[in-house]
């Protein structure tokens, strides 16, 4: 925690000049009317565990939904909660990477580049997001509404390369769909994950992660089963034939991608299109309409 | 050998066998009702009409082994719950998938989240626990909004709380997101976390099953396992030592990734081998030939070409010098650096150590610096040795198996491709062009909204 952000959350005699690099002690509580309403919120959680300091975790995302980083205020709060001192609680929090240890963007772009996604393709997105923002990683964007990290294995390797908006999965990505992504995202545009909801802030993603269902009509079921990774498999095993395989067309879905090139971006407030978003699958047979646009990037092309 | 070959002598509709991906195609597959329409929680009514020590062992003489990397047979582990003990149980369901490569669990809980309630409330009932959590790792929020809406849909249909179905047994399921740390995949650091604490692995024995969650008897089963028992309920043991092996049998799921026309998720019975999982899905991507793949993630030690015949199931696999791990099938054709690709999942181990021991901690540090120079074209013939060494230090000498992880793909990198290190170092710098190894390498530019496809589509090989 260096002097500088300590200045940034306690204004008063204790952020005078001392140049320590320590926070000032004791952090400041939360205004009371948002004490009463963490404090029912915590006791809820607390609740859900026989032993009340399990609810720790949590918690820390419950303080991170307020702030939207765990700030000396959130690490007092949780202290307080499960009669743990400050510093048991920071050990915690130091420990795991999705706690932000200072105030970061609206949406918190993640790019992954462990092995597979980078050689895929991660690295070359990473490195044209960053100069794209022009902003390094752990960084954000002056309007503070991008921060870009570069993530570790995100469990989606079928779909490499991954990107994550507030650990929402975007798959299938290039160096373009990541730029417009990030454009979509400063303009305000709505924007749909190839699986998961449509995007809420970083702060309302954090109180799903306390243990508090996302209550958004339409939430759950967005984006389908998953998209033709998921059901490859599935499909072979129906006596389908898949992309490139066996008899069938000679074309890999790693080559066809409509979404690369749709030229401008999309009307303000549009889903943008540098996704999938299909309500369902697009495999699904019940799925009614055709809210995928033509940005779908893998469904189109299986049959 | 080309894609078409094998096909024809067996068709994919023979070698795979959905269970778990049967449902992921109809209306809504997370959903209660098509759960249902699929024989869902039809395993937990068998279930229930035994006593619970059936259930261990009839889950025990199916040979179900755990799915999460270690095999270990899981109808075993709940036997080791000492019973009469005056203690509560836990069940806690390992769902912090995060083992490079690894992305079968997310997929199945996206899909198909009451296949691992539903074998939750089996196994809670045979180890006779009343509180089971799942610690899924937090970056995946659409898997947890799915989850958590699944265990309330549990709840109003009587299959979790008070009394389910009129048995008499309870059972409350805690949803738990963790925050990013991929050491709490390891169940004691796991463990630890879900305590509220930073994740790091704890000294071994008491093992979980004495003294695990808040000191008290627990299991700890990865989500494949626990989603696998259902089915053995219902369809019988019989049913499920049909398929695979002997020593390694049922069905598991498959991730294909990297280099091929067509990654996604393929379940099959134990024992299918690379070979014909790349034939029946297309192969390795046109134009290229396979370089090297891990059998189970990053953690597991690379195969190459001469290994597309293994059987992939924990002897086979084990037989060939790796492990079957996570079945995480993460595939690198001829354009991929190797040195490259050991490097940045050295990185990844030294970023995720979790400073506990000393071999780990400062070993992966060191395996850092050594490969980083020699991927940039600065290192010396002696640092090979080196490698190994530190690796050596590692391997077998850390508190947990991250330690081991960290390992493997040096020692198997150099094993099997030494010569690309001496390339580097003889050449001052990387052979490599990165752009090549990407997806779109090759695409032709954009030209009126639309990606032209390349003219010439080669079919890939394997070999």
């Amino acid at each position: 925690m260096t002097t500088h952000e300590t200045a940034t959350t306690h204004e008063g005699p204790a952020a005078q000049p001392v140049g320590l690099g320590m926070p000032a002690l004791p952090a400041p509580d939360y205004p009371a009317d948002v004490r009463a309403r963490l404090d029912a919120d915590a006791k809820e959680l607390i609740g859900r565990y026989p032993v009340a300091r399990s609810a720790l975790l949590p918690l820390l995302h419950l303080v991170q939904s307020e702030e939207g980083w765990v700030s000396p205020t959130g690490i007092r709060f949780c202290a307080e909660q499960l009669g743990l001192t400050t510093a048991e609680v920071t050990a915690v929090a130091t420990f795991y990477t999705m706690y932000r240890r200072r105030p970061a963007g609206k949406y918190h772009v993640g790019v992954c580049t462990n092995t597979l996604c980078a050689v895929l393709g991660g690295d070359q997105i990473f490195a044209e997001l960053k100069e794209h923002l022009g902003i390094e990683n752990n960084e954000t964007t002056e309007d503070g509404a991008v921060s870009i990290e570069h993530i570790e294995c995100n469990a989606a390797c079928d779909y490499a390369p991954v990107m994550t908006v507030n650990w929402e999965f975007f798959d299938n990505q290039t160096p373009e769909s990541a730029k417009r992504l990030v454009d979509d995202l400063r303009a305000g545009h709505t924007v749909l994950p190839t699986r998961g909801a449509a995007l809420c802030t970083f702060r309302e993603t954090s109180r799903i992660l306390a243990g508090f269902p996302d209550e958004r009509p339409g939430a759950l079921d967005a984006s389908g089963a998953g998209g033709a990774p998921s059901l490859a498999g599935l499909r072979l095993a129906r006596g389908e034939t898949l992309p490139g395989g066996g008899a069938a067309r000679v074309v890999s879905p790693r080559h066809q991608d409509g979404a690369d090139a749709a030229p401008g971006g999309p009307s303000q407030g549009a889903p943008s299109a540098h996704d999938a978003p299909a309500e369902t699958a697009a495999s699904d047979p019940h799925r009614t309409g055709d809210a995928a646009g033509p940005a779908e990037p893998e469904g189109g092309e299986d049959r | 050998m080309t894609a078409d070959s094998l096909v024809g002598e067996a068709g994919p509709e023979k070698l795979l066998t959905p269970v778990l991906s049967a449902t992921w195609d109809d209306h809504r597959p997370w959903t209660l009702d098509t759960y249902r329409r699929h024989d869902g929680y039809q395993g937990l009514a068998a279930a229930l009409r035994m006593q619970p020590d059936e259930v261990i062992a009839l889950v025990k003489d199916a040979g179900l082994r755990g799915r999460g990397g270690a095999g270990f047979p899981t109808g075993m582990k709940w036997q080791f719950i000492p019973q009469g003990d005056g203690k509560p149980h836990y069940l806690v369901v390992n769902a912090d998938e995060s083992e490079p490569g690894t992305c079968k669990d997310m997929p199945l809980l996206f899909a198909n989240p009451h296949s691992l309630i539903e074998g939750m409330v089996i196994a809670s009932y045979a180890i006779r626990c009343s509180h089971a959590f799942v610690y899924l790792r937090g970056e995946v929020v659409p898997v947890l909004r799915r989850l958590q809406a699944a265990v309330a849909e549990a709840y109003e249909a009587g299959l979790l709380g008070r009394d389910i179905q009129g048995s008499g047994f309870d059972l409350d399921i805690t949803v738990h997101a963790g925050a990013g740390a991929y050491i709490c995949g390891e169940e004691t650091a796991l463990l630890d976390s879900l305590e509220g604490r930073r994740g790091q692995p704890r000294l071994r024995p008491p093992f979980p099953a004495i003294a695990g969650l808040y000191a008290c008897p627990t299991v700890v089963n990865n989500v494949e396992s626990i989603a696998s028992v259902p089915a053995i309920l219902h369809r019988g043991k019989e049913w499920f030592r049909s398929l695979g092996s002997e020593k390694s049998p049922g069905f598991t799921l498959y991730s294909l990734s990297g280099h091929v026309t067509n990654p996604g998720q393929y379940e099959a019975p134990l024992g299918v081998t690379l070979r014909q999982l790349l034939e029946m899905s297309g192969g390795v991507r046109e134009g290229h030939r396979l370089k090297f793949w891990t059998p189970g993630g990053s953690s597991t030690p690379m195969f190459t070409d001469q290994h597309l015949d293994v059987p992939l199931d924990y002897e086979g696999v084990g037989a060939a010098g790796s492990m079957l791990g996570t079945k995480a099938l993460q595939v690198f054709d001829e354009t991929t650096c190797v040195v490259r690709a050991v490097t940045r999942w050295t990185e990844f181990y030294a970023h995720e150590s979790c400073g506990k021991c000393t071999p780990c901690r400062e070993g992966t540090y060191w395996l850092v610096q050594l490969m980083r120079r020699i991927e940039a074209g600065e290192g010396v013939q002696a640092d090979l040795d080196k490698l190994l060494d530190i690796a050596d230090n590692i391997f077998g000498k850390s508190f947990c198996a991250l330690g081991d992880g960290a390992a493997s793909p040096i020692t198997s990198s150099l094993q099997y491709f030494r010569e690309e290190y001496e390339q580097h170092i003889a050449q001052r710098g990387c052979p490599f062009d990165p752009a090549a190894s990407t997806v779109w390498a090759g695409r032709q530019p954009a030209v009126n909204g639309n990606a032209a496809r390349r003219p010439a589509q080669e079919k890939g090989v394997l070999a």
